[in-house]
């Protein structure tokens, strides 16, 4: 089937800056994509590409298969939602809502109607008639939604649409978007952010960007398992990057201080290559230092979380986080803990 | 008259805090008022209301107001300064999209050129005209600089800048996320250009057109120098009845006309400015 999306070796360049190094990736039609990275990675720069914002210095851009490198925005048919909302201030919603529809010289009768389902599908039915000064930030963007659906586009594209609003806000339109991508089974969707949270929950696949590159791409669920580079298991799971030493050659035995751990080989890493466990936060164990097969660790300090507590500890001079439900019987910030890493951790090569 | 313009464009909302017991700190500046602006108008429009023969009534108003002399001047100056207010919104709302809009190299510098000219006197503009299309100027153009076309001309040409410091601030706040959005959903630069820029600029541009209208209602460098025979406004008007004929009442009777001309529209401009920061405010 031709990819809803593609990318052939896209690149953007300011002058000297790179803003996006030559990119190659597809996205299937009605898959969520989501662009994931530090601001600065170029994922932003990818979007407005795609969307005809700036024009690419290489490559290619492709639609449907169909190459729309040399089209203008408003040829591209695609929805677009920002983070500035970027509502008209002088439209009411619904005006706002028919933009698109107008602009396309969609007949009245069949504007109004749409208009009022876009509204509909976002629950802001009720607040056709005020303009966006008089709604609150969540409104907002949800009426940017609404404007972004009207036209009906196959493929819509987020750049960062939740970072403006505040977290417990953040949590509900998450699940306003996840109810909106079972609505509109067909629609393509790109999303744009640097929250690994938001694009663990609404994508399919992630692409982890950095520093103007893709780094990595693959489904949420294996990438978060078993990242295969080092960039991609600190950003995308906070994990811990403890260095031990290979045994094996085939990286499925690796030494940990005095102790020998199973690890799961999943990126690539060459023997020689100094490389490390991703141990994520909550699979530390907290143990009594004179614990049988502990680690020797020094606690560093204790945060409450209020779910729980999350621990600073140096392991062996590698300063670690561990998250633990209660601190109950742990000795005071300064001492020592015993350390237990469990077996099966993703290894991936570092530096 | 540049203050102005520029308080018009930039000026937060200042909210302004009542401290009591400091009413007698306003003593000063009131009476400064009073004595040096106050006092003068209301002499001036007393003395309209003195006939020469030194009765108190409304004679001089009646003479005034019926002479076909001041209906032209003041048809004159209405008709110029629309004239000239239109010509400056067409012309500088199009000079600051090109500059707000247009990547061209040095479009910063033009800016800052719009911003220098603000600050120059308005013979200058006519003194230059002089040069260059006067009888004896560079292209001999001759006649046409003295007729109300002259006048236009240099009137249009001295005051758009007027319109394009406030065009060139409210294009700068139209986000371009807003217009890339726009285009997204297909609509072509000329729609976007209509319906999103423009609009949201709406405010300034209005208060734009009537501080140029307001000020080219008042301009007397520009008409004195460039002269033009039939082309009398009332502030020349004034400046002939009062300092060439000496005739004082009739000067102030189309002195206080102008005021209120000026105050009315001056009302309108503050309306306007407020409704501007208005939506200034919403769209941050």
């Amino acid at each position: 089937m031709t990819p809803a999306v593609e990318f052939r070796g896209v690149s953007v360049r300011f002058g000297r800056t790179t803003a996006l190094s030559p990119l190659d990736l597809t996205v299937a039609r009605g898959e969520t994509l989501a662009m994931l990275g530090p601001s600065g990675s170029g994922k932003s720069t990818a979007l407005k590409a795609l969307a005809g914002f700036v024009v690419p210095s290489t490559g290619r851009v492709l639609l449907d298969g169909e190459d729309v490198t040399a089209l203008p925005p408003h040829r591209r048919g695609l929805g677009v939602v920002v983070q500035s909302y970027a509502l008209f201030p002088h439209m009411r919603v619904e005006a706002n809502v028919a933009f698109g529809l107008k602009a396309r010289k969609t007949p009245r009768a069949e504007t109004a109607r749409r208009v009022a389902e876009a509204l509909e599908l976002v629950g802001m039915g009720e607040y056709a008639r005020r303009y966006p000064r008089e709604l609150s930030g969540g409104q907002q963007q949800r009426v940017a939604l609404a404007r972004a659906l009207a036209i009906r586009p196959r493929v819509l594209l987020l750049d960062e649409p939740l970072s403006a609003l505040d977290a417990a806000l953040r949590e509900d339109m998450v699940a306003e978007l996840l109810r909106l991508r079972a609505e509109l089974p067909d629609t393509t969707l790109i999303y744009v952010t640097h929250d690994q949270g938001e694009a663990l929950a609404l994508a399919d696949r992630i692409a982890v960007m950095r520093d103007s590159k893709l780094v990595e791409l693959g489904p949420s669920r294996e990438l978060y398992q078993r990242p295969s580079t080092e960039f991609t298991a600190s950003f995308l799971g906070a994990s811990n990057l403890i260095p031990v030493e290979v045994i094996q050659p085939d990286g499925t035995r690796v030494r940990l201080g005095d102790r020998e751990l199973a690890a799961d080989p999943s990126g690539t890493f060459r023997v020689g290559r100094p490389v490390a466990l991703g141990v994520r936060p909550h699979r530390v164990g907290i143990t009594a230092a004179d614990a049988p097969g502990a680690l020797p660790a020094v606690l560093r300090g204790v945060q409450w979380r209020g779910t729980g507590f999350r621990l600073d500890l140096d392991l062996d001079g590698n300063e670690i986080r561990a998250e633990v439900p209660d601190v109950e019987g742990l000795p005071s910030v300064g001492e020592r803990v015993g350390v237990s890493i469990p077996d099966g951790c993703p290894l991936v090569g570092i530096g | 008259m540049t203050g102005l313009a520029l308080t018009a464009v930039a000026a937060p909302a200042r909210r302004r805090e009542k401290r009591p017991g400091h009413g007698w700190l306003l003593l000063p500046p009131v009476l400064v008022l009073l004595g040096f602006f106050g006092y003068p108008l209301v002499l001036v429009v007393l003395q309209s209301l003195e006939s020469k023969t030194g009765e108190f009534g409304l004679s001089v108003w009646l003479d005034v107001l019926g002479s076909a002399e001041f209906r032209d001047a003041a048809w004159k100056t209405v008709a110029l300064a629309l004239g000239a207010t239109a010509g400056c919104v067409v012309l500088g709302t199009f000079l600051a999209l090109v500059i707000a809009f247009v990547p061209f190299p040095g479009a910063r510098t033009l800016s800052r050129l719009v911003d220098t000219v603000l600050a120059f006197p308005s013979f200058l503009i006519a003194l230059a005209f002089t040069f260059i299309y006067g009888s004896a100027g560079i292209l001999g153009a001759g006649g046409f600089l003295y007729s109300p076309f002259g006048i236009l001309l240099a009137e249009i040409t001295f005051y758009t800048p007027f319109v394009m410091r406030p065009a060139l601030a409210a294009f700068g706040q139209v986000s371009s996320a807003q217009m890339e959005v726009a285009a997204s959903l297909g609509a072509k630069p000329g729609r976007v250009l209509r319906q999103v820029i423009l609009p949201e600029a709406l405010p300034s541009l209005a208060s734009g057109a009537c501080l140029t209208m307001l000020l080219a209602m008042n301009e007397f460098g520009i008409v004195l120098f460039l002269g033009a025979k039939d082309v009398t406004t009332l502030p020349m008007l004034v400046y002939g009845k009062g300092i060439v004929t000496f005739d004082f009442p009739q000067a102030c009777v189309i002195a206080v006309v102008n005021v209120v001309f000026s105050l009315a529209l001056y009302g309108t401009y503050r309306r306007l400015t407020k409704g501007g920061q208005r939506a200034a405010v919403d769209q941050a």
